[in-house]
């Protein structure tokens, strides 16, 4: 018979970031999504849908770019993102200028600030491809309004739904700022990316990271990826890479940081991402202010109503005789 | 097509995986250049960027007949219990009857309409495991499971003429629960992503607590006789006054976003709710003047706006409904208000994270 250990009394010191709604023992684990390194195999796609059993979802092509999956759905949750950008690539061997001549920055594509080389003359072409994922918020939208408790945060401060709570109501959806959630159609409930929430409990890493062939999703506690993403950013800057800036790693951000953060190349509305997403719940207490004084004017007009009737009798104004 | 190398001392031109700068290839790899005619983008550059025009936000998943339904029903329920309170206090009994049963029949059909748009219908239950402030639809249910039995009571013994004390202190409940159940759908769908909703947070409250006045008292107007329909008369004229200015208010206030309240499905919703709002607001204000004679003519008129304006406080709910919807389809809904937010934010301190200074 194992001993269970249970602790009566206030909790320990909340999380890292602040939350609430988690104990402070285990680090918080995440993802740090590097763009600069994917080249767009799709392996995480696909290990994601093979480990969690995730459905067929459509193998048609969509004309627009080698991106088959369009975005981030219940049954698509590793997206991987393709755009083709006419303009140069921001650096290639820290030598600019040498070699290959066309050699200009001055092409008009702004941000790369570092004149280009051969690759990035007129004409160039440079693809971002980019691995999104569920956010897994300090401040998750989804997780406040989910109305049965489906939706959990676990030891690891990810936030997971639970398919033997979701009811259907649908409501996680449109509460989600990223567009990440959404309803399978044919079971009814909602679903995301658990960051492999089963694998976590086994210490291993999620099946994402762990087919990714260039190390460009890594996994590890987020203390950790926060720190490894400012030296990564750091030297990209210094090779002359201008436009790479994170992406969801701070925790003043309107979401309160996200556990899964990116490194991207470009805005982030270029990936489909928001460019300041905000947690919905943070504007509820003014809401409910404002819905209780609607509610207090309604009872206010219906007894207006009446007293004017009333007066109106006395007056022998109304109809009523 | 690699070019790595496998040479006596070990591999050459290796990738350097997680530390790669991007451009850059192996350390002898041939540069690779492109000529003249490059591929043209798909889509056209507007005025912000998206992802091949994508949405941002997953569009919720409702049907517009079982919420937007229910909009307009559980404002008719609210608003109508308030009637009914009223006019038992008042002496009104044909009003109190008509506003009763028009609750409880509003109620039950939300009910209905509600548990249908789930999509595990027989989970229901699930809604009952947890009381969250943090959700609106988890308030709203436990709001509903007050006030529906009530109203359902009130009805029960108004029709049956058995029970009347507890009928009666049925009624009192859904007068108290009912201005709630009519005002929180709008916390309901203000706390989403979805812009359109989001950004008229303030406004949507009273617009929807009009829209419910205005549709209760349509119903009243419909039901009752001229002698007693008065107060549904007084509801009505003032709930579409305020449904009207606290739209105009908001699509003010929202700037942009309020485009799908304008245009589209939407902006026809919209419009056609407020073409029927000011036909039944004249209609009913015409037939409680003496301008009209004769109790039948009156009798028509009354219940023909009555009708009017039950349909205008249905069409604004489904003309929001839409443009929520649109709102959430549409990338530049999302991102061009962000932007600008960002913008107004970060002037001299904030940029872009990650950017050097310039």
């Amino acid at each position: 018979m194992t001993t269970i250990e249970v602790r009566i009394g206030p909790r320990p010191d909340s999380g890292p970031d602040g939350m609430d709604s988690y104990p402070g023992e285990q680090p918080r684990m995440g993802f740090f999504t590097d763009t600069s390194v994917c080249i767009g195999c799709k392996a995480c796609e696909v290990a994601c849908k093979e480990w969690n059993r995730v459905p067929e979802d459509g193998l048609v092509l969509t004309g627009m770019s080698y991106d088959n999956s369009v975005g981030l759905g219940a049954d698509t949750w590793r997206h991987v993102a393709f755009i083709e950008q006419q303009r140069p690539l921001g650096v290639t061997d820290g030598d600019p200028g040498a070699g290959d001549g066309g050699a200009s920055g001055a092409d008009g594509a702004g941000g790369d600030g570092a004149g280009g080389d051969g690759a990035g003359g007129d004409g160039g072409l440079r693809w971002l491809m980019a691995s999104d994922v569920c956010k897994h918020c300090t401040h998750a939208a989804c997780l406040d309004v989910c109305p049965t408790g489906a939706l959990m945060r676990t030891e690891f401060g990810t936030v997971v739904v639970q398919a033997d709570v979701c009811n259907g109501c649908g409501y996680c959806i449109p509460a989600c700022p990223y567009g990440v959630i959404d309803q399978r159609k044919e079971d009814g409930r909602a679903w995301k990316c658990t960051l492999c929430y089963d694998r976590l409990g086994a210490g291993m890493e999620p099946a994402c990271a762990k087919a990714c062939p260039t190390d460009s999703i890594q996994f590890g506690p987020l203390e950790e990826l926060r720190e490894r993403a400012a030296t990564r950013v750091e030297q990209l800057h210094a090779a002359g890479e201008d436009s790479a800036r994170l992406y969801g790693h701070d925790p003043g951000d309107g979401v309160g940081g996200d556990g899964a953060f990116f490194l991207l190349l470009d805005e982030p509305e270029v990936y489909g991402l928001p460019p300041d997403p905000v947690v919905t719940t943070r504007d509820l207490p003014s809401m409910w202010r404002h819905a209780g004084a609607a509610a207090a004017t309604l009872a206010g007009l219906a007894a207006v109503s009446f007293a004017a009737g009333v007066l109106g009798e006395r007056l022998g104004l109304g109809g009523r005789r | 097509m690699s070019e790595v190398r496998v040479t006596r001392k070990g591999l050459r031109g290796e990738r350097p995986g997680r530390e790669a700068i991007p451009g850059k290839t192996g350390d002898d790899a041939r540069r690779w250049r492109r000529k003249g005619r490059a591929e043209q983008p798909m889509v056209p550059e507007p005025e912000f960027t998206s992802y091949y025009g994508k949405p941002v936000l997953n569009p919720p998943v409702w049907e517009a007949r079982d919420i937007a339904g229910y909009l307009f029903l559980g404002g008719l329920a609210g608003g109508s219990s308030l009637l009914a309170a009223g006019a038992d206090l008042t002496g009104r009994p044909e009003l109190a009857r008509a506003a009763k049963a028009g609750a409880g029949a509003a109620i039950t059909l939300s009910l209905a309409a509600l548990i249908h748009d789930l999509g595990r219908p027989a989970r229901f239950l699930n809604m009952m495991r947890v009381f969250k402030v943090t959700s609106p639809m988890s308030v709203g249910t436990w709001l509903l499971s007050g006030y529906g039995p009530a109203a359902g009571v009130a009805a029960a013994s108004a029709l049956t003429g058995r029970l009347p004390r507890i009928g009666a202190a049925a009624t009192v409940g859904a007068a108290v629960l009912g201005p709630a159940v009519a005002a929180y759908t709008a916390a309901l769908i203000s706390d989403t992503a979805v812009p359109a909703w989001h950004d008229g947070y303030r406004e949507m409250p009273f617009m929807f607590t009009g829209s419910a006045a205005m549709a209760a008292g349509g119903l009243g107007l419909l039901a009752a006789p001229a002698a007693e329909s008065g107060p549904a008369r007084n509801l009505a004229l003032l709930g579409q006054v305020m449904e009207m200015a606290a739209f105009e208010r908001m699509t003010r206030r929202i700037g942009m976003t309020a485009e799908p309240y304008r245009a589209g499905r939407g902006g026809a919703y919209i419009r056609a709710g407020q073409v029927l709002g000011a036909l039944g607001a004249t209609g009913a204000a015409l037939s409680g003047t003496p301008l009209v004679r004769g109790a039948r003519p009156r009798r028509v008129i009354a219940a023909l706006s009555g009708a009017a304006l039950l349909g205008a406080s249905a069409a604004t709910r489904w003309g929001v409904f839409h443009a929520g919807m649109e709102s959430a389809r549409d990338p530049k809904y999302t991102v061009v208000p962000q932007r600008q937010r960002l913008a107004e934010l970060s002037a001299p301190a904030g940029r872009p994270v990650g950017l050097p200074p310039a």
